[in-house]
Protein backbone atom coordinates (compact mmCIF):
# COMPACT_ATOMS: atom_id res chain seq x y z
CA UNK A 1 0.00 0.00 0.00
CA UNK A 2 2.94 2.46 1.22
CA UNK A 3 4.70 1.68 -2.26
CA UNK A 4 1.30 2.28 -4.44
CA UNK A 5 0.86 5.91 -2.64
CA UNK A 6 4.88 6.72 -3.47
CA UNK A 7 4.12 5.81 -6.69
CA UNK A 8 0.83 7.75 -6.92
CA UNK A 9 2.31 10.53 -5.03
CA UNK A 10 5.00 11.02 -7.57
CA UNK A 11 3.36 10.68 -10.65
CA UNK A 12 0.38 13.35 -9.84
CA UNK A 13 0.15 15.22 -6.50
CA UNK A 14 4.40 16.23 -6.43
CA UNK A 15 4.56 15.48 -10.22
CA UNK A 16 7.85 16.05 -11.30
CA UNK A 17 7.16 18.88 -14.07
CA UNK A 18 4.34 20.72 -12.68
CA UNK A 19 5.08 21.14 -9.28
CA UNK A 20 8.85 20.79 -8.80
CA UNK A 21 10.64 22.26 -11.98
CA UNK A 22 12.49 19.77 -12.85
CA UNK A 23 12.65 18.44 -16.69
CA UNK A 24 11.32 21.81 -17.96
CA UNK A 25 14.16 22.10 -21.19
CA UNK A 26 12.73 18.54 -22.36
CA UNK A 27 8.94 19.51 -21.63
CA UNK A 28 9.03 23.13 -23.13
CA UNK A 29 11.54 21.89 -26.07
CA UNK A 30 10.18 18.42 -26.92
CA UNK A 31 6.29 18.80 -27.09
CA UNK A 32 5.62 19.96 -30.19
CA UNK A 33 4.85 16.53 -31.16
CA UNK A 34 3.60 13.77 -29.53
CA UNK A 35 4.25 11.05 -31.67
CA UNK A 36 8.17 12.19 -30.17
CA UNK A 37 6.83 13.73 -26.70
CA UNK A 38 5.39 9.96 -25.70
CA UNK A 39 8.95 8.29 -26.57
CA UNK A 40 10.71 10.82 -24.68
CA UNK A 41 8.72 10.52 -22.11
CA UNK A 42 9.04 6.55 -22.51
CA UNK A 43 13.39 6.81 -22.37
CA UNK A 44 13.16 9.34 -19.26
CA UNK A 45 11.38 6.44 -17.57
CA UNK A 46 13.63 4.00 -18.58
CA UNK A 47 16.60 6.47 -17.64
CA UNK A 48 14.78 7.25 -14.32
CA UNK A 49 14.57 3.88 -12.85
CA UNK A 50 18.03 2.53 -13.49
CA UNK A 51 19.43 5.97 -11.73
CA UNK A 52 16.99 4.94 -8.97
CA UNK A 53 18.41 1.34 -8.38
CA UNK A 54 22.20 2.39 -9.19
CA UNK A 55 22.41 5.48 -7.26
CA UNK A 56 20.74 4.09 -4.56
CA UNK A 57 23.51 1.69 -4.14
CA UNK A 58 26.04 3.54 -5.03
CA UNK A 59 24.96 5.79 -2.13
CA UNK A 60 24.53 3.40 0.15
CA UNK A 61 27.10 0.63 -0.30
CA UNK A 62 30.17 3.46 -0.73
CA UNK A 63 29.36 6.67 -0.48
CA UNK A 64 28.10 6.22 3.16
CA UNK A 65 30.13 3.14 4.53
CA UNK A 66 33.45 5.11 3.40
CA UNK A 67 31.97 8.11 4.46
CA UNK A 68 32.39 10.46 1.59
CA UNK A 69 28.93 11.65 1.27
CA UNK A 70 30.05 14.72 -0.07
CA UNK A 71 30.98 13.10 -3.12
CA UNK A 72 27.05 12.35 -3.89
CA UNK A 73 26.70 14.98 -6.83
CA UNK A 74 30.07 14.15 -8.64
CA UNK A 75 29.19 10.87 -8.48
CA UNK A 76 25.78 10.73 -9.55
CA UNK A 77 25.92 13.22 -12.26
CA UNK A 78 28.87 10.88 -13.92
CA UNK A 79 26.43 7.77 -13.01
CA UNK A 80 23.29 9.54 -14.73
CA UNK A 81 25.94 10.19 -17.65
CA UNK A 82 27.22 6.86 -18.02
CA UNK A 83 23.69 5.36 -17.78
CA UNK A 84 22.58 7.58 -20.94
CA UNK A 85 25.71 6.67 -22.54
CA UNK A 86 24.73 3.06 -21.89
CA UNK A 87 21.19 3.10 -22.61
CA UNK A 88 21.92 4.76 -26.44
CA UNK A 89 24.49 1.82 -26.95
CA UNK A 90 22.15 -0.74 -26.29
CA UNK A 91 18.86 0.83 -28.13
CA UNK A 92 21.35 1.29 -31.06
CA UNK A 93 22.17 -2.47 -31.12
CA UNK A 94 18.89 -4.07 -29.98
CA UNK A 95 16.60 -1.93 -32.02
CA UNK A 96 17.36 0.36 -35.35
CA UNK A 97 13.92 1.84 -35.38
CA UNK A 98 13.86 2.79 -31.62
CA UNK A 99 17.16 4.23 -31.91
CA UNK A 100 16.37 6.23 -35.09
CA UNK A 101 12.86 7.53 -33.26
CA UNK A 102 14.57 8.63 -30.33
CA UNK A 103 18.08 9.17 -31.01
CA UNK A 104 18.30 12.97 -30.90
CA UNK A 105 16.74 12.82 -27.67
CA UNK A 106 18.83 10.43 -25.40
CA UNK A 107 22.08 12.32 -25.05
CA UNK A 108 19.31 15.23 -23.96
CA UNK A 109 18.29 12.94 -20.60
CA UNK A 110 21.90 13.70 -19.30
CA UNK A 111 20.83 17.70 -18.83
CA UNK A 112 17.44 16.60 -17.73
CA UNK A 113 17.29 18.23 -13.87
CA UNK A 114 14.68 15.95 -13.12
CA UNK A 115 17.14 12.41 -13.32
CA UNK A 116 18.97 14.08 -11.22
CA UNK A 117 16.50 15.47 -9.45
CA UNK A 118 15.36 11.91 -8.36
CA UNK A 119 18.71 10.44 -7.03
CA UNK A 120 18.91 13.47 -4.88
CA UNK A 121 15.47 13.28 -3.72
CA UNK A 122 15.69 9.48 -2.95
CA UNK A 123 18.59 10.50 -0.74
CA UNK A 124 16.82 13.53 1.07
CA UNK A 125 13.31 11.36 1.85
CA UNK A 126 15.63 8.13 2.84
CA UNK A 127 13.62 5.47 0.75
CA UNK A 128 14.49 2.36 1.06
CA UNK A 129 15.52 0.23 -2.18
CA UNK A 130 12.29 -1.06 -2.96
CA UNK A 131 10.50 2.57 -2.40
CA UNK A 132 13.15 3.79 -4.62
CA UNK A 133 12.33 2.02 -7.02
CA UNK A 134 8.09 2.63 -6.89
CA UNK A 135 9.42 6.24 -6.92
CA UNK A 136 11.53 6.43 -9.91
CA UNK A 137 8.78 4.70 -11.92
CA UNK A 138 6.01 7.08 -10.19
CA UNK A 139 8.32 10.23 -11.33
CA UNK A 140 8.47 8.66 -14.89
CA UNK A 141 5.20 8.19 -14.89
CA UNK A 142 4.37 11.70 -14.07
CA UNK A 143 6.89 13.13 -16.34
CA UNK A 144 5.57 11.01 -19.35
CA UNK A 145 2.13 12.05 -18.39
CA UNK A 146 2.55 15.89 -18.48
CA UNK A 147 4.52 15.67 -22.04
CA UNK A 148 2.04 13.86 -23.23
CA UNK A 149 -0.79 16.19 -22.48
CA UNK A 150 1.36 19.02 -23.08
CA UNK A 151 2.25 17.73 -26.64
CA UNK A 152 -1.47 17.10 -27.40
CA UNK A 153 -2.63 20.79 -26.53
CA UNK A 154 0.22 22.39 -27.90
CA UNK A 155 -0.89 20.30 -31.34
CA UNK A 156 -4.17 22.01 -30.93
CA UNK A 157 -2.25 25.26 -30.34
CA UNK A 158 -0.52 25.55 -33.72
CA UNK A 159 -4.42 25.84 -35.38
CA UNK A 160 -5.09 28.68 -33.10
CA UNK A 161 -4.51 32.76 -33.31
CA UNK A 162 -2.06 33.30 -30.88
CA UNK A 163 -0.82 36.87 -30.81
CA UNK A 164 2.65 37.37 -32.44
CA UNK A 165 4.71 38.45 -29.53
CA UNK A 166 3.58 35.21 -27.17
CA UNK A 167 4.00 33.01 -30.08
CA UNK A 168 6.80 29.86 -29.01
CA UNK A 169 7.81 30.14 -25.41
CA UNK A 170 5.51 32.25 -23.34
CA UNK A 171 2.30 30.30 -24.96
CA UNK A 172 3.62 27.41 -23.77
CA UNK A 173 4.71 28.48 -20.28
CA UNK A 174 1.26 30.04 -19.63
CA UNK A 175 -0.45 26.52 -20.85
CA UNK A 176 1.72 24.71 -18.62
CA UNK A 177 0.45 27.27 -16.11
CA UNK A 178 -2.88 26.34 -16.73
CA UNK A 179 -2.29 22.71 -16.82
CA UNK A 180 -0.42 23.18 -12.74
CA UNK A 181 -3.51 24.78 -11.79
CA UNK A 182 -5.41 21.48 -13.15
CA UNK A 183 -3.05 19.21 -11.31
CA UNK A 184 -3.16 21.22 -7.96
CA UNK A 185 -6.74 19.25 -7.67
CA UNK A 186 -4.44 16.50 -6.82
CA UNK A 187 -3.05 18.07 -3.93
CA UNK A 188 -3.72 17.14 -0.35
CA UNK A 189 -4.91 13.71 -1.96
CA UNK A 190 -2.16 11.46 -0.80
CA UNK A 191 0.48 13.09 2.27
CA UNK A 192 3.78 10.72 1.84
CA UNK B 1 42.25 32.51 -31.47
CA UNK B 2 39.40 34.71 -32.14
CA UNK B 3 39.82 36.25 -35.71
CA UNK B 4 36.80 38.10 -35.12
CA UNK B 5 37.64 41.42 -33.06
CA UNK B 6 34.64 41.66 -30.63
CA UNK B 7 35.30 44.22 -27.74
CA UNK B 8 36.03 42.86 -24.56
CA UNK B 9 33.07 44.82 -22.79
CA UNK B 10 30.44 43.57 -25.44
CA UNK B 11 31.24 40.07 -23.92
CA UNK B 12 30.20 41.44 -20.86
CA UNK B 13 27.04 42.83 -21.93
CA UNK B 14 25.54 40.38 -24.28
CA UNK B 15 24.54 38.43 -21.54
CA UNK B 16 22.47 40.95 -20.14
CA UNK B 17 19.95 41.57 -22.79
CA UNK B 18 20.66 40.63 -26.28
CA UNK B 19 21.42 37.23 -25.30
CA UNK B 20 19.68 36.62 -22.12
CA UNK B 21 20.18 33.26 -21.09
CA UNK B 22 16.34 33.08 -19.53
CA UNK B 23 14.42 35.77 -21.84
CA UNK B 24 16.06 34.80 -25.11
CA UNK B 25 17.62 31.68 -24.86
CA UNK B 26 14.95 30.34 -22.37
CA UNK B 27 17.77 28.79 -20.98
CA UNK B 28 17.82 27.51 -16.97
CA UNK B 29 14.06 27.08 -16.65
CA UNK B 30 14.05 24.43 -13.88
CA UNK B 31 15.82 26.92 -10.84
CA UNK B 32 13.95 30.09 -12.96
CA UNK B 33 10.66 28.77 -12.10
CA UNK B 34 11.35 27.01 -9.11
CA UNK B 35 13.18 29.08 -6.45
CA UNK B 36 11.65 32.37 -7.62
CA UNK B 37 9.26 32.80 -4.57
CA UNK B 38 10.87 35.33 -3.22
CA UNK B 39 13.11 37.88 -4.48
CA UNK B 40 15.83 37.11 -2.07
CA UNK B 41 15.83 33.61 -3.54
CA UNK B 42 15.91 34.60 -6.42
CA UNK B 43 18.96 36.53 -5.93
CA UNK B 44 20.61 33.81 -3.86
CA UNK B 45 20.13 30.89 -6.83
CA UNK B 46 21.45 33.59 -9.98
CA UNK B 47 24.63 34.62 -7.54
CA UNK B 48 25.51 30.84 -6.94
CA UNK B 49 24.75 29.86 -10.51
CA UNK B 50 26.91 32.56 -11.15
CA UNK B 51 30.24 31.98 -9.20
CA UNK B 52 29.45 28.52 -10.43
CA UNK B 53 29.56 29.83 -13.97
CA UNK B 54 32.38 32.18 -13.62
CA UNK B 55 34.95 29.59 -12.08
CA UNK B 56 33.92 26.39 -14.11
CA UNK B 57 34.38 28.80 -17.47
CA UNK B 58 37.75 29.65 -15.72
CA UNK B 59 38.87 26.13 -15.56
CA UNK B 60 37.53 24.97 -18.88
CA UNK B 61 39.51 27.39 -20.80
CA UNK B 62 42.44 27.09 -19.13
CA UNK B 63 42.45 23.23 -19.90
CA UNK B 64 39.72 23.35 -23.46
CA UNK B 65 43.38 21.77 -25.50
CA UNK B 66 43.89 19.36 -23.19
CA UNK B 67 40.62 17.69 -23.20
CA UNK B 68 39.97 14.83 -25.86
CA UNK B 69 36.49 15.87 -27.65
CA UNK B 70 34.88 12.64 -27.07
CA UNK B 71 35.09 12.93 -23.42
CA UNK B 72 34.42 16.58 -22.94
CA UNK B 73 31.23 16.87 -21.74
CA UNK B 74 31.64 14.30 -18.85
CA UNK B 75 35.00 16.38 -17.93
CA UNK B 76 32.67 19.47 -18.27
CA UNK B 77 30.21 18.04 -16.13
CA UNK B 78 32.58 16.60 -13.13
CA UNK B 79 34.24 20.37 -13.40
CA UNK B 80 31.05 21.80 -12.75
CA UNK B 81 29.90 19.15 -10.04
CA UNK B 82 32.81 20.07 -8.05
CA UNK B 83 32.44 23.88 -7.78
CA UNK B 84 28.51 23.04 -7.23
CA UNK B 85 29.62 20.83 -4.12
CA UNK B 86 31.58 23.90 -3.08
CA UNK B 87 28.69 25.93 -3.01
CA UNK B 88 26.51 23.37 -1.48
CA UNK B 89 28.81 23.24 1.29
CA UNK B 90 29.65 26.79 2.08
CA UNK B 91 26.09 28.03 2.43
CA UNK B 92 25.37 24.89 4.55
CA UNK B 93 27.41 26.59 6.94
CA UNK B 94 27.46 30.16 5.99
CA UNK B 95 23.35 30.44 5.29
CA UNK B 96 21.79 27.70 6.77
CA UNK B 97 18.11 29.21 6.27
CA UNK B 98 18.75 29.74 2.83
CA UNK B 99 20.13 27.01 1.74
CA UNK B 100 16.92 25.29 3.67
CA UNK B 101 15.05 27.33 1.40
CA UNK B 102 16.25 26.25 -1.81
CA UNK B 103 16.89 22.79 -0.74
CA UNK B 104 17.87 20.68 -4.01
CA UNK B 105 17.78 23.33 -6.55
CA UNK B 106 21.54 24.10 -5.06
CA UNK B 107 22.86 20.25 -6.30
CA UNK B 108 20.54 20.91 -9.22
CA UNK B 109 22.72 23.88 -10.90
CA UNK B 110 24.95 21.19 -12.26
CA UNK B 111 22.28 20.04 -14.85
CA UNK B 112 21.57 23.79 -15.61
CA UNK B 113 21.66 24.20 -18.81
CA UNK B 114 22.94 27.74 -18.91
CA UNK B 115 26.28 26.45 -17.75
CA UNK B 116 26.81 23.71 -19.55
CA UNK B 117 25.43 25.78 -22.53
CA UNK B 118 28.35 28.43 -22.03
CA UNK B 119 30.81 26.00 -21.35
CA UNK B 120 29.86 23.94 -24.72
CA UNK B 121 29.24 27.12 -27.00
CA UNK B 122 31.88 29.59 -25.61
CA UNK B 123 34.78 28.43 -22.79
CA UNK B 124 35.73 25.42 -25.08
CA UNK B 125 36.79 28.02 -27.86
CA UNK B 126 38.06 30.65 -26.01
CA UNK B 127 40.38 32.79 -23.79
CA UNK B 128 40.39 32.27 -20.34
CA UNK B 129 39.93 36.43 -20.20
CA UNK B 130 36.83 36.28 -22.97
CA UNK B 131 35.31 33.06 -21.22
CA UNK B 132 35.24 34.58 -17.45
CA UNK B 133 33.64 38.21 -18.80
CA UNK B 134 31.15 36.13 -20.94
CA UNK B 135 30.39 33.85 -17.61
CA UNK B 136 29.99 37.34 -15.82
CA UNK B 137 27.59 38.57 -18.35
CA UNK B 138 25.74 35.90 -18.43
CA UNK B 139 25.23 35.36 -14.65
CA UNK B 140 24.14 39.15 -14.79
CA UNK B 141 21.72 38.46 -17.27
CA UNK B 142 20.55 35.77 -15.62
CA UNK B 143 20.48 37.47 -11.84
CA UNK B 144 18.35 40.32 -13.79
CA UNK B 145 15.72 37.87 -14.88
CA UNK B 146 15.60 35.93 -11.55
CA UNK B 147 15.29 39.34 -9.41
CA UNK B 148 12.38 40.66 -11.57
CA UNK B 149 10.59 36.90 -11.63
CA UNK B 150 11.25 36.66 -7.80
CA UNK B 151 10.11 40.31 -7.01
CA UNK B 152 6.81 40.69 -9.29
CA UNK B 153 5.75 37.24 -7.83
CA UNK B 154 6.43 38.01 -4.10
CA UNK B 155 4.93 41.57 -4.44
CA UNK B 156 1.55 39.89 -5.88
CA UNK B 157 1.73 36.77 -3.66
CA UNK B 158 2.85 38.06 -0.43
CA UNK B 159 2.79 41.71 -0.75
CA UNK B 160 6.56 42.29 0.12
CA UNK B 161 9.74 42.96 -1.78
CA UNK B 162 12.92 41.73 0.03
CA UNK B 163 10.59 40.61 3.19
CA UNK B 164 9.64 44.81 3.16
CA UNK B 165 6.17 45.44 2.60
CA UNK B 166 4.91 47.43 -0.26
CA UNK B 167 1.26 46.79 -0.72
CA UNK B 168 -1.31 47.95 1.98
CA UNK B 169 -2.67 45.15 3.90
CA UNK B 170 -6.21 46.24 2.00
CA UNK B 171 -4.62 44.58 -0.91
CA UNK B 172 -5.63 40.70 -1.27
CA UNK B 173 -2.80 38.72 -1.73
CA UNK B 174 -2.72 35.74 -4.94
CA UNK B 175 -2.23 33.09 -3.43
CA UNK B 176 -1.95 31.65 -6.67
CA UNK B 177 1.42 33.62 -7.23
CA UNK B 178 3.50 31.75 -4.65
CA UNK B 179 2.19 28.20 -6.10
CA UNK B 180 3.74 26.59 -9.00
CA UNK B 181 1.26 27.69 -11.68
CA UNK B 182 1.92 31.44 -11.03
CA UNK B 183 5.38 30.87 -11.43
CA UNK B 184 4.55 29.40 -14.99
CA UNK B 185 2.08 32.09 -15.61
CA UNK B 186 4.27 35.16 -14.74
CA UNK B 187 7.44 33.91 -16.66
CA UNK B 188 4.77 33.32 -19.76
CA UNK B 189 3.27 36.89 -19.57
CA UNK B 190 6.23 38.39 -19.00
CA UNK B 191 8.18 36.78 -21.87
CA UNK B 192 4.93 38.13 -24.16
CA UNK B 193 5.01 41.34 -22.60
CA UNK B 194 8.83 41.52 -23.72
CA UNK B 195 8.86 40.09 -27.34
CA UNK B 196 5.92 42.66 -27.61
CA UNK B 197 7.52 45.72 -26.90
CA UNK B 198 10.84 44.57 -29.21
CA UNK B 199 8.59 44.53 -31.86
CA UNK B 200 6.62 47.08 -31.20
CA UNK B 201 10.10 49.33 -31.19
CA UNK B 202 11.29 47.62 -34.73
CA UNK B 203 7.94 48.36 -36.24
CA UNK B 204 8.81 51.71 -35.04
CA UNK B 205 11.70 51.88 -36.50
CA UNK B 206 10.69 50.51 -39.30
CA UNK B 207 8.05 53.14 -40.24
CA UNK B 208 10.71 56.06 -39.29
CA UNK B 209 12.46 54.48 -41.74
CA UNK B 210 10.05 54.62 -44.24
CA UNK B 211 8.82 57.99 -43.31
CA UNK B 212 11.92 59.41 -44.88
CA UNK B 213 11.37 57.29 -48.60
CA UNK B 214 7.64 57.78 -49.01
CA UNK B 215 6.03 60.85 -50.06
CA UNK B 216 4.21 62.76 -47.59
CA UNK B 217 0.52 62.04 -47.88
CA UNK B 218 1.04 58.28 -47.38
CA UNK B 219 3.05 58.84 -43.99
CA UNK B 220 -0.28 60.88 -42.87
CA UNK B 221 -2.15 57.93 -43.95
CA UNK B 222 0.01 55.57 -42.29
CA UNK B 223 0.06 57.31 -38.84
CA UNK B 224 -3.58 57.46 -38.83
CA UNK B 225 -3.33 53.81 -38.97
CA UNK B 226 -1.27 53.29 -36.08
CA UNK B 227 -3.54 55.54 -34.07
Amino acid sequence: MELILIFLSAALVNNFVLAYFLGICPFIGVSNKLSSAFPMGLATTFVMVLTAIVTWLIYHLILVPYHVEYLEYVSFILVVASLVQFVEMVIKKVSQPLYRALGIFLPLITTNCAILGLALFIVLKDYSFVESIFFGVGAGAGFTLAISIMAGIREELDLADVPASFRGAPITLIVAGLLALAFMGFAGMITV
Amino acid sequence: MSKKHVPLFTEYSKGLWDQNPVFKQVLGMCPTLAVTVSAMNGIAMALATTFVLVFSSFIISLVRTLIPNQVRIASYIVIIATFVTIVDLVMRAQFPDLSKALGPYIPLIVVNCVILGRQEAFAAKNNPLRSVLDALGMGTGFLIALASLGSIREVIGSRTILGVQILPDAFEPWLVMILPAGAFLTLGLMMGFLNFMVQRRKRREEAALLARHVPTPLIAAGEGAEV
